[in-house]
């Protein structure tokens, strides 16, 4: 009974006397951490402890001495997020929470232009985004100017500045009035990204052929075709010539070559002959002979 | 088209509330701030808040069982990347990690004018357990404020861009 008593005390004071230590040791975390940079987590108390930094982007554990500055060299730490400072030891636990901040200079971006091809003068029909990263590609959130430039062959440039918010920027622009390869260049402090885009003529403007005797047929030839900023439409683009008699229709689909489309049919004298492509009409011609 | 509007407001709070249900997670939707011309349908908003609720599955499963492979449904690019290097420091040091999200406070922020991205922020509430050789360690109870990029994959929204930011 007396030997059970003693046992009973003496693990109350083995229990009080780890209480003790685990209350006495504390851990002083740093409030942030800007990612990639030194760091270090002084505790207090003695003896040995496991310390446990854990967090989604990264995992670390050492084997620490208590009382002592626990140093973290640069590169330790590089994924910006929460984690969990947890100094363990055999009976008692002290945790913490800090945070690693992405670093303060751009570094990358990611850059998605659409679309790569269109046709000339539209509106905002150019859309540009970028998202902001630093060297470790954690995305900066911090607003950061993001400027974006689109320029044509013919040295036309639009310019846009944007503030990024929450890590994005964005921007519209116009495709321009003359057709041609742009360069469409986002860039932020010294990073920069360049993107291509096309802008191809726009739907034929005007249509206008004319109609000529070849022997026993009827030579029908388009002026060239051109959109309404003048940019010749690309060759291969179906031009549909119609020949109406009698209620009764008949159509040769014939592609642009070298900027204008050229047919030979049999007319019927009295048939009304037109041209279209597209949605693009062009004019009629009332064959008589 | 009123009709249609219910029913996929229905369907988004099914989604919500089939997670809280899983792990009695509270989950509220703050009205969207969207940055730009681009509009977002009821229907993407509640495919992007279904699968981000998911993608935290997806992420509670990988980091406990110590498994990089069940972040692929869910994560893509950067941060399937870093989870996966995280799950392989668990494994090298002996240890996995228990994340159990308790309430989810979202916002969606901007959908790129191209529809390939979505970012939203989530204000989470989530426990953390640390198990070092199937010992618990310690457990923690922490609140964050996620910083979110998802971009359309095959049949669902993934995570692009998962990190906490310091307010």
């Amino acid at each position: 009974m007396r030997s059970g008593f003693t046992i009973l005390l003496s693990s109350l004071a083995v229990a009080a006397a780890q209480l003790a230590l685990g209350q006495g040791t504390t851990m002083s975390l740093p409030n942030t951490v800007e990612a990639g940079t030194a760091f270090s987590i002084q505790s207090t108390g003695s003896g040995k402890a496991t310390l446990y930094i854990i967090g989604t982007g990264q995992v670390l554990k050492r084997d620490v001495q208590l009382g002592e500055t626990v140093s973290f060299p640069a590169g330790s730490l590089y994924n910006a997020g929460r984690y969990l400072a947890v100094l363990a030891q055999e009976s008692s636990t002290q945790n913490g929470s800090f945070d690693v901040v992405p670093a303060k200079k751009p570094v990358d971006m990611s850059f998605f232009a659409k679309p790569s091809r269109l046709p000339v003068g539209l509106h905002n029909a150019i859309t540009g985004t970028v998202f902001v990263f630093d060297t470790y590609h954690n995305l900066i959130s911090a607003p950061t100017p993001v400027s974006f430039e689109l320029s044509t062959p013919s040295g036309a440039v639009q310019k846009r500045t944007v503030v990024s918010n929450q890590g994005a920027a964005w921007t519209a622009m116009d495709s321009t009035a003359q057709q041609g390869i742009d360069r469409f260049v986002a860039r932020v402090e010294d990073v920069s990204s360049t993107r291509i885009v096309g802008q191809v003529p726009g739907d034929p403007c005007t249509l206008k052929m004319s109609a000529r005797p070849s022997g026993q047929q009827v030579e029908l030839i388009t002026d060239p075709v051109r959109d309404c900023s003048g940019n010749a439409i690309p060759d291969g683009t179906i031009v549909t010539f119609t020949q109406t008699y009698k209620r009764t229709q008949s159509t040769i689909d014939q592609p642009l070559k070298r900027g204008v489309a050229q047919v030979t049919m049999q007319v019927h004298p009295g048939a009304t002959l037109s041209v279209a492509s597209g949605v693009v009409m062009g004019n009629q011609i009332g064959w008589v002979r | 088209m009123t009709v249609q509007r219910h029913f996929i407001i229905l369907f988004a709070g099914c989604v919500a509330l089939s997670h809280a249900m899983a792990a009695q997670v509270a989950v509220h939707v703050e009205p969207m701030r969207l940055q730009t011309s681009r509009p977002l349908t009821d229907q993407s908003k509640a495919a992007v808040i279904r699968d981000y609720l998911h993608a935290w599955n997806g992420l509670q499963a990988a980091l406990e069982q110590n498994r990089p492979e069940l972040l692929d449904a869910d994560f893509v690019g950067i941060a399937r990347d870093r989870l996966a290097d995280t799950v392989h420091q668990q494994g090298q040091l002996g240890i996995r990690t228990h994340y159990q999200d308790r309430s989810h406070d979202l916002q969606i922020l901007f959908y790129s004018p191209d529809g390939m991205s979505i970012e939203l922020t989530d204000k989470v509430e989530y426990d953390v357990q640390l198990i070092d050789h199937d010992k618990v360690i310690s457990t923690r109870r922490e609140n964050a404020r996620y910083l979110v990029v998802l971009t359309p994959s095959e049949v669902r929204w993934r995570v692009r861009v998962f990190q906490s930011t310091h307010d």
